[in-house]
């Protein structure tokens, strides 16, 4: 049970950094998630607070503890690799044992934990097998458990679900879920994979080139994103961008693209108004084109489009709309009901939700309104 | 480490297609069986002659023992483990292998462990000249080890060491000199090997709160015995084989292992063909009982690395 705290870290391999100067703190009994591309640093962050990589720059603070210099073993952390890396020659029973054989603890107190972990995590029966005959969901679990037996002050987990089969990631997923309510510990969990990322965390960091983009709670990722990475990062398909320009519209600040104009929510006027002029991206989210006009939205954000491809996945489609009588920027994904008809070659107005678009600084990528 | 156990297997086959794989496997077959009794026959040879009487082996060829297997006799093995200090030699060869190849895997294992997972300064460089020793030839080194050892010796009382505890005509002399032959190639094979296991079980085990000397003893160790196994019987046989390093550092008969003893035998009975053979297969037969004992470790050994485990 501990709180972790990074201050201005930063991690350089040779002349490039991996990790940039990141401050973020995660209180006890979070569960965090770090997530971006591959190559944004997620690992290596995980690895510096596991204390397998050392840090260039910064401080990491375990609890209260300052543990720059304290070596991996002695920082009361557990880690679940995305390889799983059981010890091969050792049964279930000893992968779970091993950690606390190290810290001396009594064998009667060892079977005690390693049962009630296994009672858990539904491995009674495996205890005696060797890793090479388990299947990827029952490795899976073993991991956890043999991070979990020992009582860590944190759990980090680097892209763990990463090689199991969809159906059973699904499954684990809620079952990380439960097992952080039931532990009450903190934990921080590494994943490319934006699903896992909104489903499981409490708060989620988007890292993006080493830099921490936007740390938040998955709805306000979703709902603020602060730029354009985070933007397009969060949310499958994601967002449609458009490059347009800040331009005044019947006395209303609007965003231009091409020869459309696009309204805002009139809560974000002000603050596009103080940028008129200003070369921007229109962002808007597939789920939030749609063909029927949305209440109090503007008119002028219909687009003339025709489908291009369609996508059934059954209680929804996503459809691919080329623009029609507009300029080819004006491509873009809309998400509708499965129930729905269409057709490629179809002709349709679509409606950009006013009070669900965003706007960017085209330069800096930060979100104006 | 990941991998699941797949096992192959082939769809049942009718019986004219078992007919027609045998016809395609039969010439692999006839040639790996007639590869094999070329190459065994004289070792049968050697054999066979070895229990014929002496008369016997100048007269005839040794098939001919075949006909008449009675006619066999364990006297050639009497004549040379009583009477030609044989016996004492087996002795010596088991004195100077089993120490000889045991300093070797041991230091080996630690040296390979270092630099496949330690962080220190010239790691590469160093590795790299370690196995650049592989290339200098063992000749060149004799003489510089001859005088090094004549001004090295050190005399001592214990009758086990027979007579001296370094230098020439001692068994700690040549168990240092074998490890030092054998260790460069022996540190590149365990060095690939350990440097092929996957990083993140080391990872986990220091998490775990393990120090390096128990990475070692209980990761490292275990997981390597394929190749610590082939590397134990590379060793063994070479030491055991050798004869070089023994005529050249061993001056006292009283410690000469088989190799010398039987070259010996050759110079001053190169007629007693009877007593040479049965010496011979009592130098054989050790190499042998050590490799059908370790043989399914020596394959496995030998692939590991091409394929990761």
């Amino acid at each position: 049970m501990a709180s972790v705290r990074l201050e201005r870290v930063t991690k350089r391999f040779g002349a490039a950094s991996a990790v940039d100067d990141i401050s973020l703190e995660v209180p006890d009994k979070e569960f965090l998630v770090l997530v971006g591309p591959s190559g944004c640093g997620k690992s290596t962050l995980l690895r510096m607070l596991a204390g397998l990589e050392r840090v260039s720059e910064g401080r990491i603070y375990i609890g209260d503890r300052l543990v720059n210099e304290v070596p991996a073993k002695d920082r009361d952390i557990a880690m679940v690799f995305q390889s799983y890396a059981l010890y091969p020659h050792m049964s279930v029973y000893e992968n779970l044992a091993f950690g606390l054989s190290l810290r001396k603890m009594s064998k009667s107190e060892i079977r005690d934990r390693v049962s009630a972990v296994a009672g858990i995590l539904e491995i009674a029966d495996l205890l005696d097998r060797k890793p090479r005959a388990l299947s990827g969901g029952q490795r899976q679990r073993v991991a956890l458990g043999r991070a979990i037996v020992r009582e860590p002050a944190a759990f980090l987990m680097d892209e763990p679900l990463s090689n199991l089969d969809a159906k059973l990631r699904v499954q684990m997923r809620a079952e990380l879920i439960r097992l952080h309510e039931r532990l009450k510990t903190t934990f921080i969990y590494v994943t490319h994979d934006q699903v896992e990322a909104m489903t499981m965390g409490n708060r989620i960091a988007v890292l993006n080139s080493g830099v921490l983009q936007q740390l938040d709670t998955p709805q306000n990722l979703y709902r603020n994103p602060a730029n354009l990475f985070v933007a397009g990062f969060i949310g499958s398909p994601s967002m449609n961008f458009f490059d347009g320009e800040i331009v005044q519209s019947d006395g209303h600040p609007a965003c231009r693209v091409d020869d459309l104009v696009l309204g805002v929510d009139p809560a974000r006027e002000a603050a596009l108004g103080t940028h008129l002029g200003a070369q921007v991206v229109f962002g808007i989210r597939p789920e939030h084109s749609s063909d029927e006009r949305p209440a109090g939205s503007a008119e002028q954000n219909a687009v003339r489009s025709k489908i291009d491809v369609v996508e059934h996945l059954g209680n929804e489609m996503l459809v691919y709309f080329l623009p029609v009588g507009h300029s080819e920027k004006l491509t873009f994904i809309a998400r509708m009901s499965g129930e729905r008809q269409a057709r490629p070659g179809d002709e349709l107005d679509i409606y950009f939700d006013a009070a669900r678009a965003h706007v960017f600084d085209r330069e800096t990528g930060r979100a104006i309104a | 480490m990941a991998q699941e156990d797949i096992s192959v297997q082939g769809p049942h086959l009718g019986g004219v297609e078992a007919v027609r794989q045998l016809f395609s496997r039969l010439p692999v077959h006839v040639a790996v069986i007639g590869i094999v009794i070329v190459w065994s026959i004289p070792t049968i040879a050697l054999l066979v002659s070895s229990f014929r009487d002496p008369g016997a082996v100048i007269t005839s060829g040794w098939w001919n023992a075949l006909r008449d297997p009675l006619d066999l006799t364990l006297e050639n093995y009497n004549t040379v483990l009583s009477q030609r200090g044989m016996a004492r030699s087996f002795a010596n060869s088991l004195i100077i292998s089993i120490p000889a190849t045991l300093l070797v895997i041991l230091i080996a294992a630690f040296a390979a462990y270092a630099f496949a997972w330690m962080e220190f300064p010239a790691r590469n460089a160093l590795f790299l000249i370690t196995v650049a020793l592989l290339v200098v030839p063992l000749q060149m080194t004799l003489i510089p080890v001859l005088r090094l050892y004549t001004n090295l010796t050190v005399e001592t009382e214990l009758p086990v060491l027979g007579g001296r505890m370094f230098g020439t005509s001692s068994y700690p002399g040549i168990w240092l000199a074998h490890a030092a032959y054998g260790l460069p190639f022996a540190v590149y094979l365990l060095r690939n090997f350990f440097g092929s296991l996957p990083r993140d079980l080391f990872e986990s085990a220091y998490l775990d709160g393990a120090s390096d000397r128990l990475v070692f003893f209980r990761i490292v160790l275990p997981l390597s015995m394929p190749a610590i196994a082939a590397l134990t019987i590379f060793q063994f046989l070479w030491v055991w084989n050798d004869l070089l390093i023994a005529l050249i550092l061993l001056g006292d008969p009283d410690l000469a292992p088989m190799t010398l003893t039987i070259t010996n035998l050759v110079s001053s009975f190169g007629t007693a063909y009877q007593l040479l053979t049965a010496a011979a297969f009592i130098s054989m037969a050790l190499p042998l009982v050590v490799f059908f004992a370790l043989q399914r470790y020596f394959v496995q050994g030998i692939l590991a690395g091409a394929v990761k485990g």
